[in-house]
C-alpha cells in the first residue's frame, strides 16, 4: 500500500508539472519548464488574477494540536475552538486576505455620526444548515447569551464588556439581558449600540464570540448543544460532519453556503496529533499536508521548498514588578532591557523564525491609516542591545539605591524551550555586576496566579491580540489594568490611552499617532517591559495546497479559499 | 467464600471513599482556576464564571456537593470541554487505552514467560544470557525510545505499518509492541527467578527422581508454582497499561485516556481529574481482589488458609 502511495506521489508530482504549465498561475514549482511557462503566466495573470485552478481531489488533510474544547461560540476561548468555529460559521464579517474584514452575513454597515450606533445590513440569502434563514435575531440572541451570567462564558464579558452598551451591567446582573445594546430591526437589519466609539469594532465582529446562533436550535438542544456533530449548525463555508472526540473530525463543503461558488475544497480531514515528531513523520509519508516544526527539525528542513515561516502578532517580554525596590528604579529596568542579546536568542534557542521584539506592538499588525506604514516601522527600535551602556545604567541604579549586590527572582515556564530560554536570559542578565537571578520554572497556572498576586520580581510573559488595533497591546498597562500587574502607573500614559479611546476614537490618524507616542513612553521612557521576541512558527506545507490565508487573530487559518492544485 | 467476597467489597467502598476524599482536597491545592482564559479576564469577570460552576463556595461545601452527586453516580461535567459529561469523556477515551493495554499485556506476558522459561531451563547457557540481556534492555530503555524507533523505521522508512493515528487494527500494532516491551521484561525476569527457585525445591527433585521428564516437570509442577509472584506484579501493571500512557499515546496519536488525564491536571479540570482517578483506583482495587481469588485457584494451600 505504501508503495502505491509512493508511486502516486511521484505521478502526482509529474502531473503537477504539466498542470502547472497548463494553468499558469503564480506558482514557482515548475521552474524546469521555464520558457513555455513564463509566456503563459503573463497571459493568465491578466485574465484570472491570482486565482489558481483547483485540480484533482479537493481534500485537505491536516492535524490540530488538541481536541476541540467546544463548538459553542459563547464558550470558546482557545485557538482550536476559534479555528473550527470560524471555518463553519460566518459572522457579520470574516477576515480575508491581509486581515481585512470582508462581508460575511453582513453586506455592509453604516456608523452614526457619533460612532455609537452601528447598523448592519444583512444578506437575505444566508441559511443555516437546517434550512433556517440567518437573521438579525440570531446575532441578538448570541450576543445576549454571551454576556448572560448563566451561560458561564469567559470571552463574552471580556470581549463585549465596555464595548457594547450595557454589556458590563448585564454581566454584573444590574440590568436584564434584554437591555444589551443590540437589537433586530426586522429580519435583516442589526442595530448595535456601543458604550463608546470603538474604531476597531468591524474587526471585532469577525471574532468567534460575536458569531450568530440559531436560537430555536440552541434552545432545543439545551445542555447538549454543540457537543456532537449532529447537535450543531453551520452557516459558513464548511459543515462539521464527523467528530470523533480526541481522534479527529471531518469538515465538508457546505453546499447551501451563500458564497458556495467560491469554496473549492470538498473535504477537510483533521487528526489530533500532539507530538511534533509524529506530525513530521506523517507529513513525510504523505498522510498530511501540513506540519509544524519545532526547533530541532528546522535545520533539517530549512532549505526545503516546502518550508515556510509564519510570523504571528504574539509578543513575549519580561514583566518587571515595580514594587520590588530595585525594579522600581527606571535605570535598573533600562539596564535589563539593554543587556539582553535578542538576536542570538531567537537564532539559537527558538530557531523557528521568531524575530527580536523591539517595542510592545508587533510588526505587520497595524498600519498607519493614511500612509499605510507599519506601526513597528514608524516607531522603529525602541530598545537596542548595548552591554556597555547597560552596565553604566546598572551602576547608576545601584548608586541611587545604595546597593552593591542585588538578588532577583525570575518566574518562567516549565516547558523545555522555556527553561532553555530562561537559562539564557539569566546568563545575559548576570552580565550586570552584582546581580544574581534565581530562575523558578513553574507550570502555566502557577505563573498566572503569582502574576495575579504580583508575587514575582521578573516574569517571562506573553500576549496575543484580541482585535486588530494597537489598543489590544497598549491598554494593558494603564494604571490598575487587569493585566498590568507590574505596579506601573503613569498619568501621562493613562491620559494618552484614554484620549485615543475617547476623543480621538473617530480620528484614525491622530489616534494612531497617539498610540505611537504611548508606546515610546511605555518602552523607551519608562522601561516598563523588556521586550524579548515576536513569535513565528516554522511549518512545512505540501506544494499542492494553495490559497490558505493565515490570520493574526481568531482562526489561525482561513480555508474558505483554499484549494488543491495538481496533487 | 461468599462472605469473604462481600467483606472485600465493603472494604472496597471504604477505600474508594477515602481516595475520593484525599484526591478532592489535594486537587484544591493546585494553583489557579479551571478558567481557560484566566490570563485575560479581570478578577470580577473570573468571579462571575466561577460562581456559575460553584467554585466560589467554601471547599467543604464543594466537597459535600461533590460527594452527594458521586453517591448518585454523577461525576459532573468537564470544565475544559464545556458541558460534556465526565462519564461520556471517559467512555470515549478509555476504549483505545484498554485495547492497547490488553493487547500489550497478552503479548508481553506470553513472550515474557517464554523467555523466562527458556532462561530457567537453559540456566547459565547462551539462551539464558541472551534473554536476560533482552529483559534488562527492555526494562531500562524508556518505551518512547522504542516507540520513536519503531515509528521511524517500520512506519516511515519501510512503510510496512501506519506511522500513527487511530483508524483500524493495523494502527494498533506499533503502539502495542512499544507498550509490550516493559511487561515482556518484567515477566521474563520474574519467570526466570521463580522458575530457578522452584526447580531447585524438593518436590521437583522428587518428581525428577520418579522419572518425570524435564519438560513435564517444568510445565506441570514448576510453572504453576512460579505463577504466584508473577500475577502479583502483572495485575497492577495491567491496570497501569490499560488506563493509558501519556507518552505512547502522544507518539502514536492515540485518542486514549492517559493523555487526557495529564491534560486535565494541567488545566485544573477538577471533574475529569476526579473521574479518572476514581476509575483507575477502582480498577486497581478490583484487580487486587481478582488476584487474591486467583491465588486460591492456583495454589490450594492459600485456599485452605483462608477457609478457616
Amino acid at each position: 500500500m505504501k508503495k502505491t502511495n509512493w508511486l502516486l506521489l511521484v505521478l502526482a508530482l509529474v502531473l503537477s508539472m504539466f498542470l502547472a504549465a497548463c494553468s499558469g498561475g503564480s506558482d514557482d514549482t515548475s521552474n524546469s519548464t521555464d520558457d513555455a511557462d513564463s509566456e503563459e503566466t503573463t497571459e493568465t495573470e491578466d485574465t484570472s488574477g491570482e486565482e489558481g485552478e483547483a485540480s484533482g481531489e479537493q481534500v485537505l488533510n491536516i492535524t490540530d494540536s488538541a481536541e476541540i474544547p467546544t463548538m459553542d461560540a459563547s464558550l470558546a476561548t482557545d485557538a482550536v475552538a476559534f479555528q473550527w468555529l470560524g471555518s463553519t460559521t460566518d459572522g457579520l464579517y470574516r477576515l480575508g486576505e491581509n486581515a481585512q474584514p470582508e462581508p460575511g452575513i453582513a453586506k455592509d454597515h453604516e456608523v452614526s455620526e457619533d460612532g455609537l450606533t452601528w447598523t448592519f445590513n444583512l444578506r437575505e440569502d444566508a441559511v443555516w444548515s437546517n434550512g433556517d434563514p440567518v437573521t438579525a435575531n440570531d446575532f441578538v440572541y448570541a450576543w445576549q447569551r454571551a454576556v448572560n451570567p448563566d451561560t458561564g462564558s469567559e470571552y463574552g464579558p471580556y470581549m463585549m464588556g465596555g464595548v457594547i452598551k450595557n454589556a458590563q451591567a448585564v454581566v454584573d446582573g444590574d440590568v436584564p439581558v434584554e437591555e444589551l445594546g443590540v437589537t433586530a430591526d426586522g429580519d435583516y437589519t442589526l442595530v448595535v449600540e456601543l458604550e463608546k466609539p470603538v474604531p476597531y469594532f468591524e474587526s471585532l465582529t469577525t471574532f468567534g464570540t460575536f458569531l450568530p446562533l440559531n436560537q430555536a436550535f440552541v434552545e432545543e438542544h439545551g445542555d447538549q448543544y454543540a457537543l456532537e456533530a449532529d447537535t450543531l449548525l453551520s452557516n459558513g463555508p464548511f459543515v462539521l460532519t464527523e467528530w470523533n472526540h480526541g481522534e479527529g473530525w471531518t469538515l465538508e463543503k457546505n453546499q447551501d453556503y451563500w458564497d458556495a461558488e467560491n469554496v473549492q475544497l470538498e473535504t477537510i480531514n483533521v487528526k489530533v496529533v500532539k507530538e511534533t515528531s509524529t506530525a513530521v513523520n506523517l507529513y513525510d509519508t504523505g498522510e498530511i499536508d501540513r506540519t509544524g516544526l519545532s526547533a530541532e527539525f528546522v535545520d533539517q528542513y530549512r532549505t526545503s521548498d516546502e518550508f515556510k515561516v509564519e510570523e504571528e502578532p504574539v509578543l513575549f517580554y519580561l514583566k518587571m514588578n515595580q514594587e520590588n525596590e530595585v525594579l522600581g528604579n527606571v535605570n535598573a529596568r533600562k539596564a535589563i532591557q539593554m543587556v539582553i542579546d535578542r538576536q542570538s536568542m531567537v537564532d539559537v534557542i527558538l530557531n523557528n523564525g521568531s524575530i527580536p521584539s523591539v517595542g510592545h506592538v508587533p510588526q505587520n499588525f497595524t498600519k498607519h491609516p493614511e500612509t499605510e506604514e507599519d506601526f513597528r516601522e514608524l516607531n522603529g527600535d525602541l530598545i537596542e542591545t548595548n552591554v556597555e551602556q547597560a552596565k553604566e545604567l546598572w551602576a547608576t541604579a545601584k548608586e541611587e539605591l545604595g546597593m552593591d549586590t542585588v538578588e532577583l527572582g525570575y518566574l518562567g515556564g516549565d516547558s523545555e524551550v522555556a527553561m532553555n530560554m530562561d537559562a539564557y536570559i539569566k546568563d545575559q542578565l548576570e552580565q550586570l555586576e552584582g546581580l544574581t537571578v534565581n530562575v523558578q520554572s513553574v507550570p502555566f497556572k502557577e505563573r498566572l496566579q503569582r502574576d495575579e498576586n504580583m508575587e514575582y520580581d521578573i516574569q517571562n510573559s506573553g500576549w496575543g491580540p484580541d482585535y486588530i488595533d494597537p489598543n489590544t497591546f497598549l491598554n494593558m498597562f494603564v494604571t490598575d489594568g487587569g493585566n498590568n500587574k507590574t505596579g506601573y502607573s503613569s498619568e501621562e500614559y493613562d491620559g494618552l490611552i484614554e484620549k485615543a479611546n475617547t476623543e480621538l476614537a473617530q480620528e484614525p490618524v491622530e489616534r494612531f499617532e497617539t498610540f505611537l507616542e504611548a508606546e515610546k513612553i511605555l518602552i523607551q521612557d519608562d522601561a516598563v517591559l523588556a521586550p524579548l521576541y515576536q513569535r513565528a512558527v516554522a511549518q512545512l506545507w505540501k506544494p499542492y495546497v494553495k490559497g490558505v490565508i493565515t490570520q493574526p487573530m481568531g482562526p489561525d487559518y482561513t480555508y474558505k479559499y483554499a484549494y488543491i492544485e495538481g496533487k | 467464600m461468599t462472605r469473604y467476597i462481600i467483606q472485600r467489597l465493603i472494604y472496597m467502598v471504604i477505600t474508594m471513599f477515602l481516595i475520593a476524599t484525599l484526591t478532592f482536597f489535594l486537587m484544591k491545592f493546585l494553583p489557579g482556576t479551571p478558567l481557560s482564559a484566566a490570563d485575560k479576564l479581570s478578577d470580577e469577570q473570573q468571579a462571575v464564571v466561577l460562581e456559575k460552576y460553584g467554585l466560589n463556595d467554601p471547599v467543604p461545601v464543594q466537597y459535600f456537593n461533590y460527594m452527594v452527586n458521586l453517591a448518585q453516580g454523577d461525576l459532573g461535567i468537564s470544565f475544559q470541554f464545556d458541558n460534556r459529561e465526565v462519564t461520556t469523556i471517559i467512555m470515549e477515551r478509555i476504549g483505545p487505552s484498554v485495547q492497547l493495554g490488553f493487547q500489550a499485556m497478552i503479548i508481553g506476558t506470553i513472550i515474557g514467560m517464554l523467555l523466562g522459561l527458556v532462561s530457567a531451563i537453559y540456566h547459565n547457557g547462551i539462551m539464558d544470557y541472551t534473554s536476560t540481556f533482552l529483559a534488562v534492555l527492555g526494562q531500562s530503555i524508556p518505551s518512547f525510545v522504542f516507540a520513536g524507533l519503531l515509528q521511524f523505521y517500520i512506519g516511515v522508512k519501510f512503510g510496512w505499518l501506519p506511522v500513527a493515528l487511530w483508524e483500524g487494527w493495523e494502527y494498533t500494532i506499533l503502539p502495542t509492541i512499544s507498550l509490550a516491551i516493559f511487561p515482556i521484561a518484567i515477566a521474563a525476569r520474574f519467570m526466570r527467578t521463580e522458575m530457578l527457585e522452584v526447580m531447585g525445591s524438593d518436590y521437583i527433585v522428587t518428581a525428577r527422581a520418579k522419572g518425570v521428564n524435564k519438560v513435564g516437570v517444568v510445565f506441570k509442577h514448576g510453572l504453576r508454582n512460579a505463577l504466584i509472584p508473577l500475577i502479583t506484579v502483572l495485575g497492577p501493571l495491567a491496570v497501569g497499561l490499560m488506563t493509558g500512557t501519556l507518552v505512547i499515546e502522544n507518539i502514536f496519536a492515540v485518542p486514549g485516556i492517559g493523555e487526557q488525564f495529564v491534560k486535565a491536571i494541567n488545566m485544573n479540570d477538577f471533574p475529569i481529574i476526579m473521574g479518572t482517578t476514581l476509575l483507575i483506583a477502582f480498577l486497581f482495587i478490583f484487580i487486587i481482589l481478582v488476584i487474591d481469588l486467583l491465588y486460591g485457584v492456583i495454589d490450594p494451600r492459600i485456599r485452605l488458609a483462608e477457609g478457616e
